[in-house]
């Protein structure tokens, strides 16, 4: 059963990046380029998506168990540490230089774009390079 | 700074981002899982225990969603860098720092905003400068 409801919702927040703008690297570009042509649309995703997500989160957060009676695995650290500030600052410079985030990078490969392909293959190593290198030395 | 009104999307961009909000929010509801792409996907490949089938499932319906749309309204203009290697070290930087940083701008961005955590908020906001710097680096200091 849930691993039904995670393929439809899957699907949904496909539809949902496709429909935004996000599956556009040169959209995603061009609202980070402060000091060009800027495009603020992004800036209309992010406060949809908050928007909806604010209710749901907040209704998850007063019940026990999920509605298939899963556990909730929710995110118990709230130090903010080296590991996540370097981490989102190297993601950061990978998604300003391509324009592509891991989400609209699988809606991509689904479409069957070339480029995509290329971006998801090496994200998939860059995931791996992690695993090896922080995981295995115990760094973490 | 200049508003490039010929590529500005409001709607639809605001109604996507809704739809997005509504798969995370039930993915907690139904699954209790937050909707994080790079975790996701990271850890398909991670410890035997963490390589559940819903993460599988989960990647089929994101892969799912851009062929129901290529075959009904057809896929929307999609400009990808024409570098290769910019896709390659790209992507690199992207998987390896969202696992380093626990997540990217689905998982910190949307779910971790939208439940009002201060790492979420930290990670987003470091990621948001670094992206608009690279930005502002490879298109208006050594040209684009």
């Amino acid at each position: 059963m849930q691993n039904l409801s995670a393929l439809i919702i899957g699907l949904l927040f496909g539809v949902g990046l496709l429909l935004s703008g996000m599956t556009d690297p040169a959209k995603v570009t061009g609202f980070l380029d402060f000091a060009g042509l800027w495009n603020p649309s992004l800036a209309f995703v992010m406060t949809g998506a908050i928007g909806v997500g604010l209710i749901g989160f907040t209704v998850a957060k007063k019940k026990s168990v999920s509605c298939l009676g899963e556990p909730f695995h929710l995110p118990k650290t709230t130090v903010i540490d080296p590991r996540l500030v370097i981490g989102s600052a190297v993601f950061g410079i990978g998604w300003g230089l391509a324009g592509i985030c891991p989400g609209p990078a699988l809606v991509g490969l689904g479409a069957g774009i070339m480029e995509a392909l290329w971006f998801v293959l090496s994200m998939v190593v860059g995931m791996g390079v992690y695993q090896l290198v922080v995981l295995r030395k115990g760094l973490s | 700074m200049t508003i490039d009104w010929a590529q500005f999307t409001p709607w639809t961009s605001f109604l996507g981002g809704m739809l997005i909000g509504l798969a995370a929010s039930l993915l907690v509801l139904f699954n209790g899982r937050i909707a994080g792409i790079s975790g996701i996907v990271g850890n398909l490949f991670a410890s035997p225990k963490k390589q559940e089938a819903w993460r599988w499932f989960f990647v089929a319906g994101l892969l799912l969603s851009a062929v129901l749309y290529k075959f009904s309204v057809g896929y929307p203009p999609a400009q990808y860098p024409s570098s290769g290697w910019v896709l390659i070290v790209a992507g690199l930087l992207v998987g390896f720092g969202a696992r380093l940083g626990s997540g990217c701008t689905s998982g910190h961005g949307i779910c971790g905003l939208s439940r009002l955590s201060r790492r979420s908020l930290a990670a987003t906001l470091v990621f948001m400068t670094t992206a608009a710097t690279t930005v502002y680096i490879t298109r208006h200091l050594i040209g684009g």
